[in-house]
């Protein structure tokens, strides 16, 4: 059984249909990528997953369905979501924003975590008491990731998390987000338009088109493999 | 920069639909219209109701009692006002709870020249509308710097200010700003004509030419850039469009419309006041009723949201017998249900029944001609007019 | 010179009213984005339960936090039935449903209490205070002084503070991405609601005591004076409000002192703050943001 598994959904908003039978799973431990064009329904996915989009069919987390739920309950179930254009708290302060992120847990573990991640994010420490808003696009998705594992989540949901970004600092990104797969565990579903990057670090990759699962594979599979790369991935 | 289409019609701001997700492909080689053609049935309709309306319009001072031809006139200068502000929020995006202040300004520029320099009444209109027209242009112009929210306050304190510059400076009656100019300083009655009836056609012909001279005004360039600055101020001046030109022209032609309302006003109620201090204020939120019951961003949205106020308010005293404290609450509760129910309006409804039927009736046989029909902004679109 | 001074104290005294009313409503504000123009209404049926309290006998002081109490309650239930399902419309939508409410609860005032002035019980002792130059200060005025002052500081705790305060904060800068954080933006709108409702029965109640008599004008003028106050700190924070209260009310004594000009419409000075602050700094005073949002 998948930590999460989608099953046939159908869904949009009103009165446009975006997905049409949606069939994916991510497995434990594991990277999925999804790949595609502008429009085919990637981000919409993942807003079904979180709760914002409502959809038909099953989605199912570690064995329960949370179709129907809302975002915040979602959350609280251990499934973090980084939308597209990262959502960070520009009023709040870098530290405020990761604070948001740990503000349901009721450990007493929270400094420890956000000592961790200015370690890991070093920039992120000197601006501690830095207006978000005030920061580079690049900053802001460190931000956005320190904060979405403030939550300790069991699944991650990455929206595009390259868009806008210099490729160097694309490049750390993948880095760090290769590290918290494999040194904790962590899964995550990656949507991306720079598929390079993304398949180098995934376990297994879908490619999405116009509301369906075109094609899927083992990541590796899929970046060798020469008419899927011409058709789909544009290199 | 959005990667996908969200495809959800964003609501309408009160009633003015978004522009159109999906637009109809161009024939090769033509622009698609901006008003795109009519179906027969919405067609053949529109024009029974136009001439059922005209007819009623037309014969009503002959019909009801001059107590409600009255009230029939003070619907009428409602709804230049409520055309004006609808020229400028409806149109063009800018938000004024001030009008009330132009329509003061125009109600004692008539009384003052009638009383102090003995004009009679006619003349008197087209002063109003060049002086409020002129002080709509000096608004206009700071307005520029001062968006949305703000621009709210600022023309709020307007509304609040104008009394008390009444007071400062008029002198009527024991010292308080209260003008009444008698029935004889109202010249040319025809013969005929009974003094209600003859004030009811005067203010219709000047509400019809008003109106259509905003419909004119809609329809073409400037009605156009009017839209374009609205909707998306950047991409309408990388098109060319004088942003700061288009902003504070609207803003002096609606003004000048509430100011020649202002005028009408001293006409059917043969008074100017300026004792009461939340007055204006009520006048600008009651343009404002009118204009989003009737539905912004339409023709005929300000007339008929006039004539449901005028008649609320004339209703609820009745109503509620002694209670007439009440109506304001009633004002307000109207205004919030159709905020809630029909945000686009009575006309905006009624619109969509009418593209409803049209595509009912034309949807036989006919392959669609865009890929996803979207029946909140059909036919009846954002920039067209009854 | 001590005409001068009289004069600031005056403003001073005006302008703890005006802030104490921009205070709920840059709250509000700053919480759930909304400009409510039914504040003072709002707090002017509050002031008249206080009122209607201290006719049954209760001390001033339980008639007013009763009063508040209710009007926590009923802030949040007005968010939820009436503002709520605006979210998504258009900025304009909303701010006419706060107009119709202005006007809504300005009359239902004035059928349930009638239109008759009413005295207020104030919660301070009477009398004043001798200061140097000769003026004098009213008790009332520093009663009222110092709540403000604790509930700026109480709200700035609060918002700055604890984990609620974060919490109304994530949401007021992006509800969506909060919802994703597992906060429930919806009872944080209507918490701001409720806090603001609560500070506007607190001002208005303490307001109606320093007149000699109230009725259902109390908040009209004070509204106009307490948004240009509010527009003038830029709407963004709250110690801005309240310290913009004081600028207009001392500006506002000061023109009525001493500029004979403008005898009769003095509110022309509030308006014309506002106007100039804006042209030079379109965030106000001390604002962060664009409010931009109509």
């Amino acid at each position: 059984m998948s930590l999460l598994e989608l099953d046939e959904v159908v869904g949009g908003y009103g009165q446009v249909q975006v997905l049409h039978g949606i069939d994916l799973a991510v497995d434990e431990g594991n990277v999925a990528v999804v790949l595609g064009a502008n429009g085919a329904g990637k981000t919409t996915t993942l807003r079904a997953i979180s709760g914002q989009v409502h959809v038909t069919g099953d989605i199912r987390f570690a064995g329960t369905s949370i179709v129907g739920k809302s975002p915040e309950a979602v959350s609280q179930l251990g499934i973090a979501h980084v939308p597209q254009g990262r959502g960070t708290f520009g009023e709040l302060t870098v530290e405020e924003n990761l604070r948001v992120g740990a503000i349901n847990r009721r450990d007493n573990d929270i400094q420890r975590d956000l000592d961790r991640w200015y370690g890991v994010f070093p920039r992120l420490g000197e601006r501690r008491t830095q207006e978000a808003g005030s920061m580079s696009g690049g900053e802001q998705q460190m931000l956005a990731l320190a904060r979405a594992m403030m939550a300790r989540p069991r699944l991650l949901l990455l929206d595009e998390p390259s868009l806008g970004l210099a490729p160097l600092v694309t490049r750390e990104l993948f880095a760090r987000l290769g590290d918290l797969n494999r040194n904790e565990g962590l899964s995550i579903l990656v949507v991306e338009q720079n598929a390079n990057l993304a398949l180098d670090i995934g376990h297994w990759g879908y490619v999405l088109e116009t509301g369906n699962i075109a094609v899927e594979g083992p990541a590796e599979q899929l970046h060798d493999d020469e008419a899927v790369r011409k058709a789909y991935l544009g290199f | 920069m959005a990667t996908e289409q969200t495809g959800a019609a964003t609501e309408p701001v009160l009633g003015v639909a978004p522009p159109d997700v999906m637009v109809a492909p161009a024939a090769a080689g033509t622009t698609p219209p901006l008003w795109p053609p009519v179906p027969r049935v919405v067609f053949i309709a529109r024009v029974i109701i136009g001439v059922a309306l005209s007819a009623a319009a037309l014969y009503a001072p002959f019909y009801f009692q001059p107590t409600m031809n009255r009230v029939l006139s003070q619907a009428i200068y409602l709804a230049i006002a409520a055309m004006g502000l609808n020229l400028l929020l409806g149109f063009n995006g800018q938000v004024s709870i001030g009008h009330g202040a132009f329509y003061g300004v125009g109600a004692f520029t008539s009384a003052i020249l009638m009383i102090d320099h003995g004009w009679s009444f006619e003349p008197t209109i087209i002063a109003s509308a060049l002086l409020t027209g002129v002080f709509g242009l000096l608004v206009g112009l700071p307005a520029l710097r001062v968006r949305g929210l703000y621009l709210a306050l600022v023309t709020l304190g307007l509304a609040v200010l104008f009394p008390r510059v009444a007071q400062k400076f008029v002198d009527g009656t024991g010292g308080r700003p209260l003008l009444r100019p008698s029935r004889k300083e109202f010249s040319s009655l025809i013969e005929g004509l009974a003094d209600d009836q003859w004030v009811y056609f005067l203010s219709l012909a000047i509400m019809v030419v008003l109106f259509f001279l905003a419909w004119n005004l809609t329809r073409g360039r400037v009605g156009r850039a009017m839209v374009a600055v609205r909707d998306q101020e950047l991409a309408a001046s990388t098109v060319g469009v004088n942003l700061a030109g288009t902003k504070v022209a609207t803003f002096a032609i609606s003004a000048a419309y509430a100011g020649v309302a202002g005028s009408l006003s001293v006409m059917v109620d043969a008074l100017a006041d300026g004792t009461n201090p939340v007055l204006y204020f009520q006048r600008s939120i009651e343009f404002l009723v009118a204009m989003t019951i009737g539905g912004a961003a339409t023709m005929l949205g300000p007339a008929v949201g006039a004539l449901a106020l005028v008649l609320l308010r004339r209703n609820t005293q009745d109503l509620i017998e002694g209670k007439e404290i009440l109506a304001p609450a009633i004002y307000g509760a109207s205004l919030i249900a159709f905020v809630f129910v029909l945000p686009e309006g009575v006309v905006g409804g009624v619109r969509r029944l009418l593209a409803w039927l049209g595509r009912r009736s034309s949807a036989k046989g006919r392959p669609p001609t865009h890929p996803i029909p979207d029946d909140s902004h059909d036919i009846g679109g954002p920039h067209e007019r009854t | 010179m001590q005409l001068f001074i009289e004069q600031v104290l005056n403003g001073i005294g005006n302008g703890v009213v005006y802030g104490s009313v921009a205070l709920a409503l840059v709250l509000i504000f700053r919480t759930t984005g909304v400009l409510n123009f039914a504040q003072g209404e709002m707090a002017l049926f509050s002031t008249y339960i206080s009122w209607k309290l201290t006719e049954t006998g209760l001390p001033v002081v339980g008639a007013i936090v009763i009063s508040m109490l209710i009007a926590f309650v009923a802030g949040g239930v007005l968010q939820f039935t009436l503002i709520r399902p605006m979210e998504g419309r258009s900025q304009l939508n909303v701010v006419i449903v706060t107009l119709g409410l202005f006007l809504a609860i300005n009359s239902l005032a004035q059928l349930f209490f009638g239109t008759d002035p009413q005295l207020m019980p104030s919660a301070f002792p009477s009398g004043g205070v001798d200061l140097f130059g000769g003026a004098r200060i009213q008790k009332d005025t520093i009663g009222l002084i110092v709540v403000l002052l604790v509930e700026c500081l109480a709200l700035w705790v609060l918002l700055n503070k604890t984990k609620l305060g974060l919490k109304l904060r994530a949401v007021a800068a992006d509800p969506v991405s909060a919802r994703l954080h597992g906060i429930r933006a919806g009872w944080m709108l209507m918490f701001g609601w409720a806090l603001a409702a609560m500070i506007g029965a607190l001002a208005g109640s303490l307001v109606a005591a320093e007149r000699t008599g109230f009725d259902a004008t109390l908040m009209q003028i004070i509204l106009v004076y307490a948004l240009a106050a509010a527009a003038l700190g830029g709407f963004d924070s709250i110690w801005g409000a309240v310290i913009c209260g004081l600028i207009v009310g001392i500006a506002d004594a000061l023109t009525i002192q001493y500029v004979d000009a403008l005898d009769g419409i003095e509110v022309v000075v509030p308006l014309g703050l506002i106007l100039v602050v804006l042209i030079v700094s379109p965030n106000g005073l001390f604002g962060k943001r664009t409010v931009e949002r109509v």
